[in-house]
């Protein structure tokens, strides 16, 4: 059995790697996945329908085509990756944050959609509660819908780290496969199985993907029903 | 003091009210579906009437004309919803304080534990609303809008999604906020017993208008509205005052305007006031003072005013030294005493008719029942 345990550096380094970039990935796109779940439960706005296709769109199209879409947006003469290069100093083009934008992407919808579930689940009542009792709109927010909603974040945060520790698309086309820098779990693989006698480090490799991801489930699941007793008050 | 007037369409349905009220508890009463809750919405400024003027302590809340339109969360009037609306996520401890944390005033010292002793809810504290009994669950909510340091509070059916027992267990808490709090309180309800026992003022919705506003007592015994307030329940309501118990027959003798009145034993102390209702359906009438009758009340009085209708029944009020007192006979009754205004007659009511039911102020073996010596 010791050559399961047997692994290289470069094994090492992807498994580090993926961890980071699924990392950064859940934690980069929360904010923004809160606020978009918010304009869509609750915004009443010409174009709505237009941003809840738009958010979902990673999920029905070929990865390979989001992928080609940020390599055009935020590749380094893309659109929005020059403004990000020059003016914040932030490249993603062949980096690992560029790995990370990609997975984000991809967990986006997945996000998006289990807060903006629990945001329609909840009693609106008991916001308007909170403001006879004297709260204004950011107090009622933090106090009273934030926890209210946390088991659906949980829920969405979990989802987004394990489609990023999936995903292989969209990150191979934008930012390739090099070894350190963006070669991630599943492009680790992928490279393994095409070198002859690859085999058994691609087997390792896959054993351990498969362990994080049953992990981060069982990690989830215990997370999401604490929330959900303390939420419903048991 | 509290002025309302407001106009407002919900969808077919004309909200166009408008009352003022003082001191005390006053009750907006009707049936469900008349208004009531959409009239204390726009107060506390959970709805924005199209037209309106609202005005609390003199303070402008909403003035359609003047564009003048305070958030709820500005108008410091505490809100008791008829499903509690407890936060679920908080402990008891934790909803009784949420509203502290904007009150521009810091309140007296001990008057959370003052609240929390009112409302017998020390033992809950650590709780969650989820491990809380119906009845728990709004005496949580008052005392959440009670230590928001309201200037008005406003109750919409508190009682309404509770069981009868729970109800009981509530009603003197609540009369005990009405007399020793300085707050206003506005109280939404549709059940006559309630209203009666708890109303300083009583405004009676019909249809999105107001049909009558005044003193409980005076609405009650207006013949024409009993359409309105229910004519099973229909009844009198008169201020006493415990004057003697007699303890071998176990009856308490009430003290009224009227005259005296003997009822079932009560444990309430000599002096003490109470408001009893004397449901029109349990008096009868006599043209000459009854001699050999078991019943042992007997009010004289005379006719005030004789009901119009064609139905078999006729509610009648009587002037019984000041007091007005309702009665509901036949027609034919009505017609063979010859029964007119002016008449003078007596009322005979049963001891017995006086349940628990008919008993505003402090019932007997209910929590607040030595301290109840302020009503009427």
């Amino acid at each position: 059995m010791s050559w399961v345990l047997a692994f290289s550096p470069e094994e090492l380094t992807a498994i580090r790697l993926s961890l980071r970039v699924a990392f950064w990935a859940m934690l980069g796109s929360l904010p923004v996945g809160i606020a978009v779940a918010l304009l869509l439960s609750r915004g009443q706005f010409w174009g709505k329908s237009l941003l809840n296709v738009i958010v979902h769109l990673p999920l029905v199209i070929p990865p390979v085509v989001t992928g080609y879409i940020l390599l055009l947006l935020f590749g380094r003469r893309g659109l929005i990756g020059e403004f990000f290069a020059d003016r914040l100093g932030i490249v993603f083009a062949f980096r690992w944050t560029g790995a990370a934008l990609a997975c984000a992407v991809m967990g986006f919808p997945l996000l998006v959609r289990s807060i903006r579930l629990s945001l329609d689940a909840i009693d609106r009542r008991l916001e308007d509660a909170a403001g006879t009792l004297g709260a204004n709109a950011m107090w009622i927010f933090v106090t009273i819908t934030l926890p209210l909603i946390l088991p659906g974040i949980l829920a969405g945060m979990i989802l987004s780290f394990a489609r990023a520790l999936g995903e292989f698309g969209a990150t191979i086309t934008f930012v390739s496969n090099i070894p350190g820098e963006t070669q991630t779990l599943p492009t680790a693989i992928y490279m393994l199985i095409q070198v002859p006698g690859g085999d058994l480090a691609a087997l390792r490799l896959t054993l351990v993907s498969i362990a994080i991801s049953m992990l981060a489930l069982f990690a989830s699941e215990a997370l999401i029903e604490r929330a959900t007793r303390r939420v419903q008050g048991l | 003091m509290l002025s309302v007037a407001v106009q407002h369409r919900l969808g077919d349905f004309l909200l166009d009210a408008a009352f003022e009220s003082g001191a005390g508890l006053t009750a907006l009463f009707g049936r469900s579906g008349s208004g009531k809750t959409s009239l204390v919405n726009a107060i506390a400024g959970l709805i924005r009437p199209e037209r309106g003027r609202i005005l609390v302590d003199g303070a402008v809340l909403t003035d359609t004309a003047r564009r003048v339109f305070v958030p709820a969360r500005q108008r410091k009037i505490g809100y008791v919803f008829q499903e509690g609306r407890l936060f679920p996520h908080l402990t008891v401890r934790q909803n009784l304080l949420y509203g502290r944390w904007f009150a521009s005033r810091r309140g007296q010292a001990g008057e959370v534990e003052h609240v929390i002793d009112l409302l017998g809810i020390a033992e809950l504290l650590a709780r969650r609303p989820a491990n809380l009994s119906g009845g728990e669950k709004q005496r949580v909510a008052i005392g959440r809008a009670l230590l928001a340091q309201p200037r008005l509070l406003v109750m919409d059916e508190p009682l309404a999604s509770l069981d009868e027992a729970r109800k009981t267990e509530i009603l003197p808490y609540i009369e005990r906020l009405r007399d020793e709090f300085a707050i206003p309180i506005v109280y939404v309800s549709h059940a006559i017993a309630e209203v009666t026992r708890l109303a300083t003022t009583m405004v009676v919705m019909s249809e999105g208008r107001v049909a009558a506003v005044g003193p409980t007592a005076e609405i009650m015994s207006r013949i024409g509205l009993f359409p309105l307030t229910g004519q099973a329940e229909a009844g009198a309501i008169l201020s006493t005052r415990v004057a003697e118990h007699d303890t071998r027959f176990g009856l308490t003798t009430l003290r009224t305007a009227a005259g005296d009145l003997r009822v079932p034993y009560m444990d309430l102390r000599l002096g003490a006031q109470l408001r009893v209702r004397i449901r029109a359906r349990d008096v009868m009438i006599a043209l000459q003072p009854p001699q050999g009758l078991s019943a042992l009340n007997i009010l004289p009085g005379t006719v005030a005013e004789i009901g119009e209708t064609d139905g078999p029944s006729v509610d009648m009020r009587l002037d019984c030294a000041g007091q007005p007192l309702i009665a509901r006979l036949t027609r034919r009754s009505v017609e063979s005493l010859g029964l007119v205004p002016g008449r003078r007659v007596y009322a005979v009511i049963k001891s017995i008719a006086f349940d628990h039911q008919a008993f505003g102020g402090a019932a007997p073996g209910t929590p607040g029942a030595d301290a109840d010596t302020r009503h009427g």
